[in-house]
């Protein structure tokens, strides 16, 4: 009999803990990535992870509100089966990775210890100092490793995927190309799971890794599969802007009472207006021509207004009223008014992060700050298979703290280890962790992300082996088919890779042509229309730069024609994935004429449930090379939507992220 | 040889360098590149115009988007590896003006505050070039396979919680278990050279960073139970008694692991378990 493998692409929490379920079922796997895995971007999570635990249930918590909060979070856009059974999960991936010997923070007596996050009143999230990400992926890393040691693992790092492999309409395999000797082959797989994580380079600068274009996401859809929620980014506010990167700064530096102001003059009207030393020593700027715009635009809650709020505010006086610090993209967050011994000891660790990256004592100068996109909540479009619960008609929002109504067995979300989990809609291709759409809806709550790529590795890896298995996929493995569709995408790609090399030298070499400088003007134009405050004359804007943008990148030009470890090729490959998936972020943007969750729309300030809480599907046209949205209905079957206020009436707020006096970090 | 230079004393360099930097100033970047295995090494010098903040990662991109050297010549953009860009995946060690280190958190500000200095990059030695700046550090992480550092679980299902811990023992594990791979305790070692041959690996010193790797796991309550096999390994070949003592590898350790106390520890283990080995027989 044949021998089936599975292809893993992606070396995150998501593929790695995949890699290891299907080994461990007896199924060989091949595993790609662009880095070593240890390098993946999974090592950059901080804050933790969540799960219900022992500690939080005895106080009146449980999978079913760790589920009811996900939902609400996202803003009802999420299918609710396939979230539940992540919830219910939870606890005992937390077990497993225990087991795995994540170096957990502990409690006295020996326990793990807990710390509180936004999104709930629970203390529910676990972690490992201030590196839980690396922690985890550390622990699958190891155990992967274990596999490789066995030859049941077959790493191929320093690998890029070009392509998934679609003969008779399921995917059989993939091509890629080997970043060093930059040789282009097919790997044969009866199933592969994209594990590829965001898109945060779209644009231009993010708080992800280097690699996390979105590139490996954009040629599957390229191939047909579908893309959901593109527009659903989330931006976090507070992070440091740098020459190469955004680095994340924790929302505890406002919690610990942080004041974000920009140097402003108050004019005969009582309006601000721009200030003409903005950029010069912030401690010169005497206080009255100091404009704390979130203490005056919201009495109520200061600078501790929720995240999104936050966002939109910073957002707002820098790019449409050009108040930003010395005329650029970013506002003062001041801590200077507080005693620096205090500092240091409740904030050392963050504080050291941005001395250590931008040079100036945070404790003595204001820290430098703007909001950075930071998570894509949209990524590829997947299925599920319902589970055992399914009530008559959908309940009403959980009560916190009240007793669940349902217990949290296996099988109750999803149905355990039906093939069609967490699968794309090309058969055999299936999409885990954040390239997967499904579970954080239109806004995913800080530490549930490291968690649904573990469930999806974990869960799902299981229906990627019963897949393999099933009579369909037995009879005609991999294996045994002719090698004309691996053939047929091994020339395609190294046609156009000519295309690329070809242009070295010979080309146009007028900057319009440079892979950086389209790559620069993407990231700039996303940044301005799709993020945080869009519109439709804004977003029609960005729709005719990325149409300019993919037309220049017809005549792209190369300065590398190597034949060896050639990065500039690769670089600009993935400038042309890019423009597909901004273009998708952009439609679907136009699409969504409502606001919910990170999706806000001026022009459509509220949420409007009767027409849009449907996905937004993303489908490419290869005829047209062209994109288009439809809606696709949602499975709200087990919770009835309700207005996302966080308690806005109280000031301190109830249940807010950033609505809390001392916020912990949502990251 | 590799300069080091203490922590305290280079933040201290670094806060006065600081001060004078001046934004908008042109330094200089003379990059070492080769163009691949077994080709021959040249030097090219680059201008860069600082921008506030600027690390060594942003000047190479300042460079790769237009790759013309000072003498005005054309020519291909460096190669270089990078991944985080916030000193937590190891991705972009490298040799900066002689002292091996993360390039992503390496500030122009820190290293050539002047107008007209000069930066130096070089890939780092101890591992083969692939192109440019990039190395290929795979024998790293073989010699993780060769310390068996994994816990040996059961499996991935649900069989409840792992072994309690205390915070002092977390506190240690954690420590331990930051070493993010980077390969500058290796660089840093007399005792580490460069290996081509694959045949040779199971038996080169293996170096600062797999043996703290191997006390992490034997510090473990279920990861233990492959101590006696790592101490083997580690008494072997290429294991701990290679280890000169020379203590450079602490001092380049970005990660401040106690690479010392962890060589103290598997070696004290080595002797223990020599000694029983010799009375068994
Ligand atoms: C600064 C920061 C802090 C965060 N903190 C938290 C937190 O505290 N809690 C939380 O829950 N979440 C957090 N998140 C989110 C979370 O870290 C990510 O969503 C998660 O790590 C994604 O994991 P993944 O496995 O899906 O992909 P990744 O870890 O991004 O891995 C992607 C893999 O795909 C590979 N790859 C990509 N393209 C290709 C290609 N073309 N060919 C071959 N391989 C390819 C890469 O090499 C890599 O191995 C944080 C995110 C950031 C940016
Ligand atoms: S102490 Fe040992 S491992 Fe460390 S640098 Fe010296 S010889 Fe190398
Ligand atoms: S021990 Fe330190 S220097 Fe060595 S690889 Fe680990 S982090 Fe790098
Ligand atoms: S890029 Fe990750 S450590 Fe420098």
């Amino acid at each position: 009999m044949a021998k089936q493998r599975v292809i893993v692409v992606g070396g995150g929490l998501a593929g790695l803990s995949a890699c290891v379920r299907v080994a461990e079922a007896g199924v060989d796997v091949d595993l790609f990535s662009m880095v070593p895995v240890k390098r993946s971007h999974s090592v950059c999570a901080q804050g933790g992870i969540n799960a219900c635990n022992e500690v939080a249930r005895q106080q009146g918590y449980s999978e079913y509100e760790h589920f009811d909060e996900t939902i609400y979070g996202g803003d009802f856009l999420a299918d609710q089966h396939p979230v539940l059974e992540m919830a219910n999960w939870a606890p005992k991936i937390i077990d497993l990775l225990d087991r795995m010997g994540v170096p957990f923070n502990r409690t006295n007596e020996g326990y793990r210890d807990l710390r509180l996050f936004g999104g709930s009143l629970f203390k529910r999230t676990h972690f490992a100092g201030a590196t839980t990400g690396q922690q985890l992926l550390y622990a699958l890393d190891e155990q992967t490793r274990r596999y490789e040691a066995d030859g049941k693992v077959n790493k191929y790092e320093f690998w890029e995927f070009l392509g998934p492999v679609v003969s008779d309409g399921r995917c059989v395999g993939i091509v890629a190309q080997d970043m060093r000797t930059m040789q282009v082959r097919s790997f044969r797989a009866d199933a592969v799971v994209m594990a590829t994580g965001g898109c945060g380079l779209v644009y231009g600068k993010s708080t992800n890794s280097v690699v996390c274009t979105g590139a490996a996401a954009a040629r599957c859809f390229q191939a047909g599969a579908w893309y959901g929620n593109p527009e659903m980014i989330q931006v976090h506010p507070t992070a440091i802007p740098g020459a190469d990167k955004l680095r994340l700064m924790s929302e505890s530096a406002r919690g610990e009472g942080g004041r974000v102001w920009v140097p402003a003059i108050k004019g005969q009207d009582g309006r601000w207006g721009k200030h003409p030393r903005s950029g010069e020593d912030p401690k010169k700027i005497p206080e009255n021509e100091r404009y704390y715009f979130l203490e005056e635009r919201y009495p109520a809650y200061g600078n501790i207004v929720p995240r999104d709020i936050a966002t939109r505010e910073i957002f707002d006086i820098c790019v449409n009223e050009g108040m930003g610090v010395a005329n650029e993209n970013q506002v003062y967050l001041d801590l200077t008014h507080r005693d620096p011994e205090y500092l240091a000891r409740k904030l050392g660790g963050i504080l050291d992060i941005y001395e250590k990256f931008v040079g100036d004592d945070p404790k003595f100068t204001p820290m430098k700050i703007f909001p950075a996109v930071h998570y894509s909540m949209g990524g590829l479009w997947t299925q599920f298979s319902k589970g055992s619960y399914n009530p008559s008609e959908p309940r009403d929002k959980h009560k916190s703290g009240t007793r669940a109504p349902i217990g949290a067995e296996v099988g109750m979300g999803m149905e355990y280890g039906s093939p069609i989990n967490s699968s794309t809609n090309i058969p055999g291709l299936y999409a885990f962790g954040e390239v997967n759409f499904a579970y954080h809806g239109a806004n995913r709550l800080g530490a549930n992300a490291l968690l649904s790529c573990l469930f999806d590795g974990l869960c799902c890896g299981v229906s990627v082996v019963n897949y393999v298995r099933s009579a369909e996929v037995s009879k005609a493995p991999a294996e045994m088919l002719t090698s004309s569709a691996y053939d047929a995408v091994v020339e395609q790609e190294n046609a156009k890779i000519k295309r690329f090399t070809d242009t070295v030298g010979k080309a146009d070499a007028s900057p319009l042509f440079n892979p950086y400088q389209i790559h620069k003007e993407l990231g700039q134009e996303m940044t301005a229309a799709c993020t945080v405050v869009k519109s439709a004359a804004r977003l029609e804007q960005c729709r005719t730069k990325i149409a300019e943008l993919r037309d220049r990148f017809g005549k792209v030009r190369l300065g590398d024609a190597a034949t060896w470890t050639n990065q500039t090729l690769s670089y600009t490959r993935c400038v042309g994935d890019m423009l597909l998936i901004s273009e998708a972020i952009c439609l679907a943007s136009i699409e969504r004429k409502e606001s919910r969750g990170a999706h806000y729309r001026t022009d459509y300030p509220t949420r409007d449930d009767a027409n849009y809480m449907k996905s937004t599907v993303a489908k490419f046209s290869k005829p047209m090379q062209s994109t288009v949205i439809e809606l696709f209905e949602i499975d709200a079957s087990l919770i009835r939507p309700t207005a996302r206020t966080y308690g806005k009436t109280d000031p301190v707020g109830a249940g807010g992220a950033a609505s809390k006096k001392v916020a912990s970090p949502e990251v | 040889m590799i300069q080091t230079l203490t922590s305290t004393s280079s933040a201290a360099l670094a806060a006065s360098n600081r001060r004078i930097a001046k934004q908008g100033r042109t330094v200089q970047v003379s990059i070492k590149r080769c163009d691949g295995p077994n080709k021959p090494s040249r030097w090219e010098t680059f201008k860069v115009t600082t921008e506030r903040g600027m690390n060594v990662i942003s000047a190479l991109m300042q460079i790769a988007a237009n790759p013309t050297t000072i003498d005005g010549k054309q020519t291909t953009p460096p190669v270089w590896d990078s991944g985080c860009l916030e000193e937590v995946c190891g991705s972009c060690t490298m040799v900066i003006n002689g002292k091996v280190r993360q390039s992503c958190s390496c500030l122009l500000d820190d290293y050539v505050p002047n107008e007209g200095d000069t930066l130096t990059l070089e890939p780092m030695s101890k591992f083969p070039v692939i192109r440019d700046l990039w190395v290929d550090r795979e024998r790293l992480f073989h010699n993780l396979k060769r310390v068996k550092a994994w816990v040996p679980i059961d499996g991935t299902y649900s069989l409840g919680a792992g072994p309690r811990e205390t915070p002092a023992k977390q506190e240690t594990r954690y420590k331990l278990s930051e070493c993010m791979s980077c390969g500058c305790c290796l660089e840093a070692c007399p005792q580490f050279n460069v290996e081509e041959d694959k045949a040779q690996w199971d038996t080169s010193f293996i170096g600062a960073h797999a043996i703290s790797q191997a006390r992490l796991f034997n510090e473990h309550e279920t990861g233990k139970q492959l101590k006696d096999e790592r101490i083997d390994v580690l008494m072997g070949p290429g294991g701990v008694n290679d280890c000169g003592n020379a203590q450079n590898c602490v001092k380049v350790c970005p990660k401040h692991i106690p690479l010392t106390e962890s060589i103290a520890a598997i070696g004290r283990a080595v002797t223990i378990r020599s000694f029983v080995k010799f009375f068994k027989g």
